[in-house]
């Protein structure tokens, strides 16, 4: 399946190779970095090439970009999926993914890769099977291995990769036994100009962080699941308990894990927490034009709004801009035109705005469009669909452990169009 | 020595950094000056004896392979280390091998003994790496030595190494073709393997070697389809692929005959899944009625009845949709797309929608798959039409393909939104984005005939657009519109017309000149003027818009020659000189077609029909169509072009092959690993079908269950008759039938103790019967009551038998049928004495019993046999069982139901009886005329000083459904005599009551019998496997579950057993059945207490299950399938544990 995975920097240097099956020069990768070359973006960089003798799939992930070669037919999700798997995996690891990080653990990184394919099908992928395998890095145990001689690499096969929850490890052992678990959601809207809504929908995830001992087989259910559109687990959960009682029994991986996913649909129970006044306008002569925004709550459930920013990409045309901010501040980067506007809280009786002139380049015709505003903001302490955790059961332990929930509202991909 | 100090500074380095600093290599070379003294250096390290350096060696050298560095210099220094003892030093030390060996095999060689030797190592994981790694060197002279490694790692112990074997398989095929063979017989092997872990891998190596041996899946299927949802994610994708496919091959179309379910819009599908277009309306109408009539023609063929195996798959499947890797998603929804009948493949838009959500390089995918899909089933993602609005942060290629999406989905109702949608679009500062919304417009357009005059009209505004790329877009697609209707629309010609002096892109002013040259009658005062100013400005002009000025000027000198005679002249000339021979060659051809010379032949006369034919109008059509040949999701789909490798899809067959490929063989010899799921096989094959099935002896009793309870019952009828003189003699032929059998396969030996407790069920007889007949006279009425019972009993035995032969053998569902056999066996039941004369009661007789009753399940006692035997002797017989039920917890305490347990209900009292008193109990013993009635024991005491005549029932007042199965006449009952008789009701599963008139020589009387619920079932014998299966198959409604505290007196196993099965007429799961798990589990400190049974009258498993926990805390689950008496059950047990 996967041949090889190449590790690229944003500026086409190829600082990793891992082959699984035979090698092939790493000049298949000048393809890829053609195509690189074309596109104005990294995203713009296309997921699949096809080469005379070669497939490329390429991820592009935390400034990097993940190549793999492929010589014969494969779903190409699978390899997507499974690149992204590896960033997480080197996320997971070393706490970032990134070039520097990659270069320093180099040998590590290698033996991960090494483990979690076979022949170029994923044979561990599982964070913790790979953990017991081979044990990230922690100063205290560097240290260690270097006076003892003992080494990161296990020598007996992990209990998961032969249990039928291979996401668990056996003996895991806390003193503080605690689960929590964070609702998270976000808004994903397009407002037109007048502010009235084209579409908008919720996608929530509960992560969960569970520190218990044992085998614990948690059972967590919600005061109103019938909200949910659409769901996706974390393997743990049984399908089958959640299709026929709407309530989430597993036994959790150790550590921190994404629980599911949800969506919520119906557009009509989508509240849009803020509204945003806007008026961005060229004048058709003279280079000048002008920008007044001004943001307010709308249905924030009594909750207050915070961290709200809003992102503008100006016009390519635009020469220079003279803003001012009644809250907050704004900074303005004229290579990439793109402006942000960091409000912070919203207080609604003193409604933030930002307004001033924009000045075009000499010459230049009035943009077409004006450009879309995006919005970043949170909400503490609020699931915006109005989902609520009932409670959350354990089973197969004794002890009793320490729970919590938490709920957040952000903004996922929230644009107003202008 | 220069190098050694350098190796020293190097070492001191990195312990004091901790982490060595192979990260920063080459920079750290600032120590070593040459490439050849580092690897000099790094050699010297290995040779050290110290690990540490030789694990700071390998690691840098690990970190030269990973940038890419040659390090093949290196190899007879690091292939010594490959017995190292250090794990790490020894896996780096792998790591290298593999990348090298393949370019220095003489050496790579030597390390292939020690993988040898790690094959046979007791540590798994050893075994495993060894495999993997010679399995991965590519060298082709240990290929008999891989292949031997691999046979012999498919049958290791540990489905660990069994997986890396399968892995291993495509290494070696890719090495050396030649081995196909083999390989295939080791990957039918594993295809076997009941374990999770293996299927992926295995299926993976399917696919590699031999994807055409599509025979090896039939046995497999099922199993494969069962554990899908087990298998990790990666097996999930290969799998489910892989099984689209073997399904395509398998099973037929299941929307052959959706034309009949659907009225309009369903045909498409029918006629090929290649060409619908469903969206051109207009002039289909005609063919539409015409396919009708074709439909309906072709829908008198036989009904369309889809194969379990079919349904099974889709419903194995469905679950796996909510799974958080967009692969097995997308596997599951292309695997619907393919094989789901229409109306249910719209679960997967939900899913898919939710992809979209997903990383960017997933968007891409999904939506790939989305607009082909949405080609042929647009319905199924319309109310996810604002999923695909665009976001102006969207890459561009995730745009043009939302905008793909958004166009399929247009239809009249929604046309409205997208277009607005599309306006917002057109002001979008990526103008590629801008022009594929106008080709989407266009495609709306042409699709839709109710927008195509507003699409037009805001194209044409678009005209006047700033941008000239927008413009130019524009023209062209209104080019392609203008061919559908041109004379309605000269004006906009005109204005095109005018276009020519600004618009510069060349495609646009070709499409313009293409225009006027073909409508030139519409404008006909125009076209020679625009032939002017192109003339002025032929030489500056594109190729493309070069050809289009000649072919204008052709088509102008064809049509109005008096005003462009001259000019065409000119521009034809022009065109003789052009650089492009392409354009020279075009200009030579049209004047000698078109200008009437002496030698020009007779085509010149038809010049005009050549050039100013009428063009059919173009099909703006999606580039997505036709694209569902390729299996959905796969790479080849997504590039539109076959992938190496790519296995094609085959198109469904005409006729279904023979679907009774897939049944699995009960006697397979399997492996020894999976001995403990041969019951699990069995059972999977049951649940395709009805568990019992209702209708009876179709199917005649197989090789195996015949012999089994031949011998069985051989044994039993001879010790019956010998009972009489020698106890001992008799117990020793039971025992050994028994040991013999225990010997045997799993199931025969378990039906032949079915056989044999059967018949055994009527030996514990005196227990019950002593109970119910009250008080002193007991020995009296047994006396009398005895040879009228034990004359129905040998008939109705026989019956007996070979009905529950019959039914054992539908269970088996075997295909084979044998007569005679049914004839012998009836034989010799036949003559089986009637009735069993009493056992003596000795030591022997004990421990053949619990010989008898181990592991298996017995019918409660029957009472309706009499043996004398009194009572002491009995319940200390029990005593002493239940002695041995508590120290081993194999032996299944319900054979044990005391008597006493066998409640008595009343009739009819004393009293308002006249004298007359009836009782009557559940007896629990299988009704012999008809096994789907429940057998109700009634007893009759006649305390009355005269005699009661002719004692019978009359008018049943029954339920639907209900059956009474009416007892024998009592012709006489004496004055104080009591009298029992048996009588069978079919309850239909519920708990009304049976009313009926009870009758004697004066008098009736209306009576009615009611169940508790747990005697509406009969106990059936099950394994913990089993139990688990089918309890698993059980759940959500069918499953109730309650959590009550035991009271003291029941805490113990025996008790909540005995109150269990007193509650209920169920029998006992024998746990930890140790000898059948390949994992012996110990005993749990607080047992579950399984017990299964089935409702007399639907054959509806009813599965009970108790797990006790500390302090007498307890949870009660009831599976059944029947959700009314599982309720009821929970109440009933409930109140049975706690009082």
């Amino acid at each position: 399946m996967i041949n090889s995975l190449f590790l690229i920097n944003p500026s086409g240097e190829i600082f990793l190779e891992k082959h699984w099956k035979s090698v092939v020069s790493r000049s298949v990768c000048d393809y890829f970095l053609e195509a690189k070359e074309k596109a104005l973006e990294p995203e713009d960089v296309p997921p699949v090439i096809h080469t005379p003798h070669h497939y490329l799939i390429s991820i592009y992930r935390d400034k990097l970009f993940f190549l793999s070669v492929i010589q014969t037919e494969v779903p190409p999700l699978f390899v997507i999926e499974f690149l992204h798997r590896v960033a997480e995996m080197i996320q997971d690891y070393f706490g970032e993914c990134s070039e520097t990080v990659v270069k320093d653990h180099m040998v590590m990184v290698y033996e991960l890769l090494e483990e979690m394919l076979d022949n170029g099908f994923p044979l561990a992928t599982e964070s913790n099977v790979l953990k017991e395998m081979i044990r990230p890095p922690t100063i205290l145990r560097s240290v260690v291995n270097t006076l003892t001689g003992t080494s990161n690499v296990g020598d007996t096969l992990p209990t998961g990769q032969l249990s039928t929850i291979p996401w668990r490890r056996a003996g895991v052992r806390y003193t503080n036994n605690e689960a929590y678990f964070d609702v998270v959601e976000e808004i994903d809207a397009i407002l037109d100009q007048s502010g009235t809504t084209v579409f908008a929908e919720i996608q929530g995830v509960v992560e969960a962080c569970v520190k218990l001992s044992g085998m614990p087989d948690l059972t967590l259910s919600f005061m109103n699941p019938r909200l949910l559109d659409d769901v996706s687990f974390h393997p743990c959960v049984r399908y089958k308990l959640w299709e026929s009682e709407r309530v989430l029994s597993f036994i959790p991986p150790d550590g921190n894990f994404t629980l599911m996913t949800y969506h919520v649909n119906a557009q009509n129970l989508v509240a849009i927490p803020v509204y945003v006044k806007q008026s961005i306008s060229f004048f058709e002569c003279g280079s000048d034009g002008r920008l007044d925004v001004t943001v307010g709550p709308k249905q924030t459930m009594g909750k207050t709004v915070e961290g709200v920013m809003v992102t503008v990409h100006l016009p390519k045309t635009i020469l220079s801009i003279n803003l001012t901010a009644t809250q907050g501040s704004y900074t303005y980067d004229n290579g990439t035109k793109l402006l942000v506007w960091d409000i912070g809280k919203l207080n609604p009786q003193k409604l933030p705005n930002l307004r001033g002139s924009l000045s075009l380049q000499a010459g230049a015709p009035k943009p077409e469009e004006n450009p879309s505003l995006n919005i970043d903001l949170k909400i503490q302490q609020l699931a915006i669909s109005g989902l609520k955790v009932n409670r959350l059961d354990m089973f197969g332990e004794k002890y009793k452990p320490f729970k919590g929930v938490k709920y957040i509202t952000k903004a996922g991909k929230f644009q107003v169009r202008t | 020595m220069s190098a050694s100090s350098a190796f020293n500074d190097e070492k001191g380095g990195s312990s004091n950094v901790g982490e060595p600093e192979y990260g920063h290599d080459p920079a750290s070379g600032g120590i070593f000056s040459s490439d050849y003294k580092r690897h000099d250096d790094l050699k010297e390290m290995l040779d050290s004896n110290k690990d540490s350096l030789k694990l700071e060696a390998m690691k840098r050298i690990v970190a030269m392979i990973a940038r890419g560095k040659n390090a093949s210099d290196l190899f007879p220094a690091v292939v010594k280390n490959v017995a190292c003892k250090n794990i790490e030093v020894k896996k780096l030390v792998y790591v290298y091998l593999v990348r090298y060996a393949e370019e220095q095999q003489d050496l790579a060689l030597l390390s292939i003994s020690t993988f040898q030797r790690g094959l046979k190592d007791p540590n798994q994981l050893i075994r495993a790496s060894a495999l993997r790694v010679l399995s991965s060197i590519r060298v082709t002279i240990i290929v008999p030595i891989m292949m031997l490694a691999i046979k012999e790692a498919a049958s290791d112990m540990s489905p660990y190494v069994r997986k890396t074997a399968a892995h291993a398989i495509p290494k070696l095929y890719s090495l050396d073709p030649e081995q196909k063979d083999c390989l295939i017989e080791v990957i039918e092997k594993l295809l076997a393997d009941k374990t999770t872990l293996v299927a992926g891998s295995v299926v993976m190596a399917f696919e590699e070697v031999c994807p055409e041996r599509i025979d090896l899946i039939h046995k497999n299927y099922r199993k494969l389809c069962n554990l899908l949802i087990d298998v990790e994610e990666w097996g999930q994708v290969v799998i489910i692929n892989m099984l689209t496919r073997y399904a395509r091959t398998q099973f037929l179309n299941p929307n052959m005959n959706e034309s009949l379910l659907e009225e309009g819009g369903g045909e498409k599908a029918f006629y090929g899944s290649d060409n619908d277009d469903d969206t051109d309306d207009e002039e289909d109408k005609e063919e539409k009625e015409k396919k009708k009539t074709e439909a309906t023609a072709i829908v008198k063929r036989k009904p369309y009845v889809m194969d379990p195996d079919h349904r099974l798959l889709l419903r194995n499947t469905k679950p796996l949709l909510q799974s958080r890797n967009a692969a097995v998603v997308m596997a599951v929804a292309q695997l619907y797309f393919h094989l789901a009948p229409k109306a249910e493949v719209g679960v997967i838009a939900k899913a898919l929608v939710r992809l979209m959500r997903s990383h960017s390089e997933v968007q891409y995918v999904v939506l790939q798959n989305v607009a082909t899909m949405s080609i042929k089933r647009r319905g199924m993602f319309e109310p996810y039409l604002k999923s695909f609005y665009i976001r102006s942060t969207d890459p561009t290629q995730i745009k043009v393909l939302k905008l793909e999406v958004l166009t399929n989905l247009a239809n009249e109702t929604n046309i409205s939104t997208i277009l607005r949608e599309f306006q917002t679009y057109i002001k979008s500062n990526d103008k590629d984005f801008v022009a594929a919304t106008i080709q989407a417009i266009g495609r709306c357009a042409t699709n839709i005939g109710e927008v195509r005059d507003t699409c037009l009209n805001g194209l044409v505004q678009l005209l006047s657009n700033r941008d000239e790329l927008v413009v130019a877009e524009s023209v062209v697609v209104i080019k392609k519109l203008l061919q559908m209707q041109p004379e309605q629309h000269s004006d906009i010609i005109k204005h095109m017309a005018k276009l020519t002096d600004n618009i510069q892109v060349p495609m646009a002013r070709a499409s313009i000149l293409w225009l006027i040259g073909e409508y030139c009658e519409h404008v006909p005062k125009i076209a020679p003027d625009v032939l002017r100013k192109m003339a002025k400005t032929f030489t500056n002009e594109e190729d493309i818009v070069k050809l289009q000025i000649i072919n204008l000027a052709a088509k102008l000198y064809l049509t109005n020659s008096k005003q462009t005679k001259l000019l065409t002249q000119y521009v034809l000339n022009l065109a003789k000189y052009d650089q492009n021979y392409d354009i020279r060659d075009r200009a030579r051809f049209i004047r000698q077609l078109i200008v009437p010379t002496d030698k020009s032949g007779a085509l010149s006369k038809y010049a005009k029909k050549l050039f100013l034919a009428l063009k059919p109008a173009p099909v703006l059509e999606s580039p997505f169509k036709d694209r569902d040949h390729f299996q959905l999701g796969s790479l080849s789909h997504l590039l539109n072009a076959k992938a190496g490798g790519y296995q094609v899809l085959p198109d469904w067959p005409e006729a279904a092959p023979d679907p009774s490929v897939r049944n699995v063989e009960v006697k397979e010899s399997v492996p020894e690993w999976t001995k403990c799921s041969s019951r699990e096989k069995r059972k999977e094959k049951k649940a395709d079908k009805p568990f019992y099935s209702d209708s009876e002896g179709e199917s005649g009793p197989t090789e195996s269950a015949d012999s089994a309870s031949d011998t069985a019952s051989g044994s039993e009828s001879g010790s019956g008759s010998e009972e009489s003189g020698s106890g001992s003699e008799s117990e020793e032929s039971n025992e050994e039938s028994e040991s013999a059998s225990e010997e045997d396969e799993e199931e025969e030996g378990k039906k032949k103790k079915k056989n044999v407790e059967k018949i055994k069920a009527r030996k514990p007889v005196p227990e019950s019967e002593s109970e119910p007949s009250s008080g002193e006279d007991v020995k009296k009425s047994e006396k009398k009551s005895k040879p009228r019972i034990g004359s129905s009993e040998s008939e109705s035995e026989e019956d007996d038998d070979s009905e529950s032969e019959s039914s054992e053998s539908e269970e088996e569902e075997s295909e084979e049928e044998s007569e005679e056999e049914t004839k012998k066996k009836k034989k010799t039941t036949a003559s089986k004495p009637p009735s069993k004369p009493p056992k003596k009661e000795n030591k022997k007789e004990k421990k053949e019993m619990s010989l008898l009753d181990f592991d298996d399940f017995d019918p409660a006692p029957s009472p309706s046999q009499v043996t004398p035997l009194n009572n002491f002797l009995s319940s200390s017989l029990v005593t002493d069982l239940e002695g041995l039920s508590l120290t081993d917890n194999v032996l299944s305490p319900t054979t044990i139901v005391p008597s006493g347990n066998l409640k008595t209900y009343e009739l009819l009292h004393r009293i308002t009886g006249e004298g007359l008193s009836v009782e009557y109990c559940f007896s629990r013993q299988p009704f012999s005329p008809d096994p789907h009635m429940v057998a109700v024991k009634i007893q009759f005491t006649n305390s009355a000083t005269s005699e009661a005549k002719s004692l019978h029932m009359e008018d049943a007042k029954l339920q639907s459904g209900m059956r009474i199965k009416e007892f024998p006449e009592i012709e006489v009952l004496p004055a104080g005599e009591t009298v029992s008789v048996v009588m069978g009701i079919d309850f239909c599963d519920s708990t009304q009551a049976a009313n009926f008139q009870l009758c004697t020589h004066t008098r009736k009387f209306f009576v009615s019998i009611q169940p508790p619920v747990g005697e509406l079932m009969m106990p059936i014998f099950m394994t913990e496997n089993e139990f688990k299966k089918e309890q698993g198959q059980l759940m959500g409604m069918n499953e109730i579950t309650e959590k009550l505290t035991l009271e003291e007196k029941c805490q113990g196993e025996h008790a909540v057993v005995q109150r269990v099965t007193t509650a209920a007429n169920l029998s006992r799961v024998p746990c930890g059945s140790d000898k059948e798990c390949s994992h012996p589990v110990p005993p749990p400190p607080f047992p579950i207490h399984r017990f299964a049974g089935k409702t007399v009258t639907s054959g509806s498993l009813v599965l009970v299950s108790v797990v006790t926990k500390e302090d007498g805390a307890a949870q009660l689950t009831v599976n059944c399938e029947k959700m009314v008496i599982g309720t009821m059950l929970v109440k009933d047990i409930l109140q049975a544990l706690t009082q």
